[in-house]
C-alpha cells in the first residue's frame, strides 16, 4: 500500500488531495463532511476585511458538451460574504477537531501592507497551517483592486509576498491567475518576494455561454452578466502547461506547486504531481459529485503507485518535467505511421474523412469496392489526428518507422539560425 | 365470462383500462433529454453504413447531429425530404435490420444507435408544431393519375406535387394510407396514420378521391387519355387462400380484416376475439394479428407455421416480442383440415411437416388445436382488376406482380408503377416510399422530355 502522505512546505496532510478555496470550503459543516470524506485538507474559502462583500443571485454558468454535464463552469462569486470572526472561529474550531488535515486559510485585503499585518495575526491564532494569497480572482474583486488586479503585475505580487513574509511565520502560498500572458513572470516575483509555494491556476476570464433567448450572458443576474471564472475539466490542458512551465523554469525550479485547474480523477492529480505539483487542489469535480469522490481519487492514486512501484509520492513527483522541453529541441528524425487494426475497425469513416477533409489524404476509404480504411505510409505524416478520432480504443496505433537517428531544429539546414556542427 | 366450448368468441374481454394500455403506445417517444443521450451516442459516421441501409437514404448522421444541437426542423427536414412517411416509418420500420443493424455501435457494445426512436422525436415536432417543410414549385400545368393512397402512391404524389405537378389520387378504400391506415398493428401507430396524411397533403396540388377502385369506378385507358402519367401504387388488394375446405365456417378470417377492424375501431372494446386463437403463417401480418389477439384478452394464441424460426419473414425482434407476449408459436407444421362441430370452427388439424431434399413435406403425423377463430395470415396478392381491359392485358406482369424497369415504368408508356405491387426488394413501407419517390423523379422527367425537346 502506497504511501500517500504529504509534506508541501512544512504542512502535513494524509494525501496529496486538497480541497480549493472556493464555497466547498465556505464553512465549517462543508469543511467538516469533506474531512469525513477523506480529503487530507482545505484551503479555506478567501478572507477579507468586514464589512463582507456582497454576493449576486445567479452564480454559476456551465459548459455542456456532447451531453457532458459541466465539461466547463464558470462562477461570479466573491470571495467568503460572512463576517471574519465567523470564518476565523470556524476554522479554529475545525482545525481542533482534525488536527492531521491541511488548513491553509486564503486571504484576499486591499493592497496595502497595514491591511496585510492586520489580518495575518488572527489567521494565525486559529491555529492554521498556511496561508494561501489570493491573487487570481478575475471577476468582481479584481474592479475592486485585489484578485487578478494583483496577480497580473508582478511587482505587486512580490511586494505583498514579502509583506506577508515578514509579517507571519506561516507557510505562504501565492495563488496564480492565469488571466497574464506569461506565468514565468508572475511566479518569479512570488519566489523573489520570498513565498513559500505557488498555487495555479486560478479561474480563466471567461463568459461561458449566451442565453439567446435573453440575449444575455449566463449566469444572468436581472438581464444582465459578467465575465467570470472558468475552471473544471475544460482548463486542465492550460493548468498542466502553466504548472510545467514554472517547474522548467531555472528561476523558479524547485520552487513547491500546488496544482489547480480541472482535477477530478486520481489520474489528473498523478500527472500534475509528475510535473511537479506538492500536492493538488479540487473544486469543481466535488462540486459537481460531492466530496465522496475523493475515495477513488485516494485508492486509484494508491493502486497505480503500488503497480508502478512507487512507495511515496516524492517517487514520481516531477518525473515528467525533465522531458517538457521547447520545440527546437523534438528529434526531427523521428517518425510515427498510423496503424489500423482491420479486426477492431468498425467501420465509422471518421479517420479516413478528417484526414481527407483537413489534413494529408492519408487514409483510403475502398478496397476492392469494398468499405475499407487504410493508411498510405507515403502520405501520412504520423500527426495522431485519426488516432484521436477513432471511437474505438486502441484500433488505431502509431508505429515508429524511423533508424533512430537524431535531429532537432537548433541543428537542422532549413534553420537560418542553425547552430555549425 | 364463462368459457364455451365451440364459437366462445366476443368482444370486451378485458375492462376498458386494460384494453387502453395494451393499446398504447408500444414504444413510447423519446422526451429532449433522452433523445440527446442516444444522440450523442451517434459517431457521426461518414459516407455511414446506416445510410446505405435505408432504401430511402436519409440521411441519418446529419438529422442525428442536427437533433443534438436543438435543431429540430433540420432534422426532420433532412428526414422527410428523403422520406415523406419518416414519421410512420420511425414506428414501423423493422429498424434492426436497416439501419440499426449496420449501426457501427453493433460490433462493440452490441447496443446500437437508437436511429428509429430518434427518428420519431425529431418528426413528432413536425406534427406538433404542424410545420411546414417543403414549398411547390410553379405550376407545370401537367396532370397525374396517382391509383392507390397508400405510401408508395402518396410519396409518388407528394414528390410530382413538389415538382408543380398536379396529382389526381384514386383511393379504393374510405380513407388514404393505405397499410399505414388498414395494415399495422393499433399499438405500433397511435392516432398517426390520418395525421401524418393531413400534413403530407398539406403541400397542396393533391386531390384524393376515395371510394374509387380501378377497373370499376376508373378505368386504366381512360386515366392514360385524361393525364398526362399515371403511377399505380395499387398495393396487394387479395389474400392467399389456404385451400381447405370449410374455409367459409364462422371463425375463419383473414388476419388483415381483423388488423383492419381493430385500426378502424375507436373502441377496441368493441373488437371481437375469439378465446382460442389459432394464426397461420410467419410473417408480420401474423405476428401482429396474433399478439393483438392475445392483447385483446384472448386466453390462448397459437401462431403456427410450416418451416422454422429462419424462414419466417417476421423479423427475429417480432417473433420475439411475439412470444414475450404469451403467443404459442409452433414451427412446421401446416393446417390440412378445420375442424367443425354443430356449423361452426372447433379446431385446426395439422400435420408436423420437416425439410426433405430442400422441399418441404409432410410427415404423416398430425396433431389437433382447439380453435375458435382462425386468422390465416398466409401471403397477400395483387389483384389484377382494372389491369386488363374488353379481356386483353393492358400492361407486363412478371409472377403476378407489375413489371417495371428500374425507372418504374411499366410496358405501358406514361405508366408507372411501385411499391407491393411491384414487388421490389422488401415489402416495407420504406421500400414502398422509396420506390414511389423514385418514380415521381422518373415521371417527372418523362414529362419534361417533350419540353426539353422543345427548348433543345
Amino acid at each position: 500500500m502506497a504511501d500517500l502522505r504529504t509534506n508541501f512546505v512544512g504542512i502535513h496532510s494524509p494525501n496529496p488531495f486538497w480541497l480549493a478555496s472556493a464555497p466547498p470550503t465556505d464553512k465549517a459543516y462543508n469543511v467538516i463532511r469533506a474531512f469525513e470524506a477523506g480529503w487530507g485538507g482545505v484551503v479555506w474559502k478567501t478572507l477579507g476585511l468586514d464589512p463582507p462583500v456582497v454576493n449576486v443571485s445567479s452564480r454559476y454558468g456551465a459548459v455542456q458538451w456532447n451531453g457532458q454535464r459541466m465539461a466547463g463552469l464558470n462562477n461570479i462569486e466573491l470571495i467568503s460574504d460572512r463576517p471574519l470572526k465567523t470564518n476565523l472561529d470556524e476554522i479554529r474550531q475545525v482545525k481542533r477537531e482534525w488536527p492531521d488535515r491541511a488548513m491553509v486559510v486564503s486571504l484576499m485585503v486591499p493592497c496595502d501592507e497595514a491591511s496585510w499585518k492586520y489580518i495575518l495575526p488572527m489567521v494565525e491564532d486559529t491555529g492554521a497551517d498556511g496561508v494561501e494569497l489570493n491573487f487570481g480572482c478575475p471577476h468582481g474583486m479584481s474592479e475592486r483592486g485585489m484578485g487578478a488586479a494583483v496577480g497580473q503585475v508582478p511587482e505587486y505580487i512580490e511586494m505583498v509576498a514579502a509583506w506577508v513574509k515578514q509579517h507571519s511565520k506561516l507557510p505562504c502560498i501565492v495563488k496564480l491567475t492565469p488571466n497574464i500572458t506569461d506565468i514565468r513572470w508572475p511566479a518569479r516575483a512570488a519566489h523573489k518576494g520570498g513565498t513559500d509555494a505557488v498555487s495555479l491556476i486560478n479561474t480563466i476570464n471567461s463568459i461561458t455561454t449566451i442565453d439567446l433567448d435573453l440575449m444575455a450572458p449566463t449566469p444572468t443576474v436581472d438581464g444582465k452578466g459578467t465575465h467570470g471564472g472558468y475552471c473544471g475539466p475544460a482548463v486542465r490542458p492550460i493548468a498542466l502547461n502553466m504548472v510545467a512551465e514554472i517547474a522548467r523554469d531555472p528561476q523558479t525550479a524547485g520552487l513547491p506547486i500546488s496544482a489547480i485547474g480541472g482535477i477530478g480523477t486520481w489520474r489528473d492529480a498523478a500527472e500534475f504531481i509528475a510535473l511537479g505539483a506538492g500536492t493538488v487542489q479540487v473544486c469543481t469535480a466535488a462540486m459537481h459529485y460531492g466530496f465522496r469522490i475523493v475515495e477513488d481519487m485516494i485508492s486509484g492514486l494508491s493502486n497505480w503507485m503500488d503497480a508502478k512501484g512507487y512507495q511515496t509520492i516524492e517517487d514520481f513527483r516531477g518525473r515528467a518535467t525533465k522531458n517538457v522541453t521547447d520545440w527546437k529541441f523534438l528529434n526531427l528524425k523521428y517518425d510515427i505511421k498510423a496503424r489500423i487494426n482491420q479486426d477492431l475497425c468498425i467501420q465509422c469513416g471518421l479517420c479516413h474523412i478528417a484526414c481527407e477533409d483537413t489534413s494529408h489524404q492519408a487514409i483510403t476509404r475502398e478496397r476492392d469496392g469494398k468499405r475499407m480504411f487504410e493508411v498510405v505510409d507515403a502520405e501520412c505524416v504520423g500527426c495522431n489526428l485519426c488516432m484521436h478520432v477513432c471511437p474505438v480504443d486502441d484500433c488505431i496505433t502509431m508505429e515508429r518507422v524511423d533508424d533512430g537517428s537524431f535531429q532537432n531544429w537548433t541543428t537542422h539546414p532549413n534553420n537560418p539560425m542553425a547552430e555549425k556542427a | 365470462m364463462a368459457r364455451k366450448d365451440t364459437a366462445d368468441i366476443a368482444a370486451a374481454r378485458l375492462d376498458a383500462a386494460q384494453l387502453a394500455r395494451n393499446f398504447a403506445d408500444v414504444a413510447p417517444p423519446l422526451d429532449r433529454q433522452r433523445a440527446l443521450i442516444e444522440a450523442s451516442r451517434c459517431h457521426f459516421c461518414y459516407d455511414a453504413p446506416c445510410i446505405q441501409a435505408c432504401p430511402t437514404s436519409i440521411d441519418i448522421p446529419g438529422f442525428i447531429r442536427a437533433i443534438s444541437t436543438d435543431n429540430l426542423k433540420g432534422a426532420a427536414t433532412k428526414i422527410l425530404d428523403a422520406n415523406i412517411f419518416g414519421g410512420q416509418c420511425a414506428r414501423v420500420c423493422p429498424t434492426e435490420i436497416l439501419c440499426e443493424g449496420e449501426c457501427v455501435r453493433n460490433d462493440p457494445e452490441d447496443k446500437p444507435v437508437e436511429i428509429g426512436a430518434l427518428q420519431r422525436y425529431a418528426t413528432d415536432w413536425v406534427f406538433e408544431q404542424n410545420a411546414v417543410l417543403f414549398s411547390r414549385a410553379a405550376s407545370t400545368g401537367k396532370r397525374v393519375a396517382v391509383v392507390g393512397a397508400g405510401p408508395a402512391g402518396l410519396a409518388c404524389a407528394h414528390a410530382l406535387a413538389m415538382r408543380g405537378h398536379e396529382v389526381e389520387v384514386f383511393e379504393a378504400k374510405g380513407k388514404s394510407g393505405g397499410l399505414n391506415e388498414y395494415g399495422i398493428a393499433a399499438y405500433k401507430v397511435v392516432d398517426f396514420s390520418q395525421r401524418e396524411v393531413e400534413w403530407l397533403l398539406s403541400i397542396g396540388g393533391i386531390r384524393v378521391h376515395h371510394d374509387k377502385a380501378l377497373g370499376r369506378d376508373v378505368q386504366l385507358s381512360q386515366l392514360r387519355r385524361e393525364y398526362d402519367a399515371v403511377f399505380l401504387g395499387l398495393g396487394l388488394a387479395g389474400v392467399n387462400a389456404l385451400g381447405l375446405d370449410e374455409e367459409a365456417l364462422p371463425g375463419v378470417r383473414n388476419a388483415v380484416e381483423f388488423i383492419a377492424e381493430l385500426r378502424q375501431a375507436t373502441d377496441k372494446a368493441e373488437v371481437a376475439v375469439g378465446r382460442r386463437v389459432v394464426v397461420i403463417g410467419g410473417g408480420n401480418t401474423a405476428i401482429d394479428a396474433a399478439v393483438q389477439s392475445k392483447r385483446l384478452g384472448a386466453e390462448r394464441v397459437t401462431l403456427v407455421y410450416r418451416r422454422d424460426a429462419e424462414a419466417m419473414s417476421a423479423t427475429d425482434h417480432e417473433q420475439s416480442f411475439a412470444q414475450s407476449e404469451g403467443v404459442h408459436v409452433i414451427h412446421y407444421a401446416q393446417p390440412v383440415e378445420l375442424l367443425e362441430r354443430s356449423g361452426v370452427l372447433s379446431g385446426v388439424r395439422f400435420e408436423h411437416t420437416r425439410i426433405e431434399g430442400g422441399k418441404l413435406v409432410g410427415c404423416g403425423e398430425f396433431f389437433e388445436v382447439e380453435a375458435d377463430v382462425v386468422l390465416k395470415a398466409i401471403g397477400q396478392v395483387m389483384l389484377t382488376d382494372g389491369l386488363s381491359e374488353g379481356g386483353v392485358d393492358l400492361l407486363r406482369l412478371n409472377k403476378g406482380r407489375i413489371a417495371v424497369d428500374t425507372n418504374f415504368a411499366t410496358s405501358l408508356a406514361g405508366v408507372y408503377a411501385g411499391g407491393d405491387c411491384v414487388g421490389g426488394k422488401t415489402d416495407l413501407t420504406v421500400q414502398s416510399v422509396a420506390d414511389g419517390k423514385h418514380a415521381a423523379a422518373a415521371i417527372h422527367a418523362y414529362l419534361n422530355a417533350d419540353r426539353e425537346v422543345q427548348h433543345g
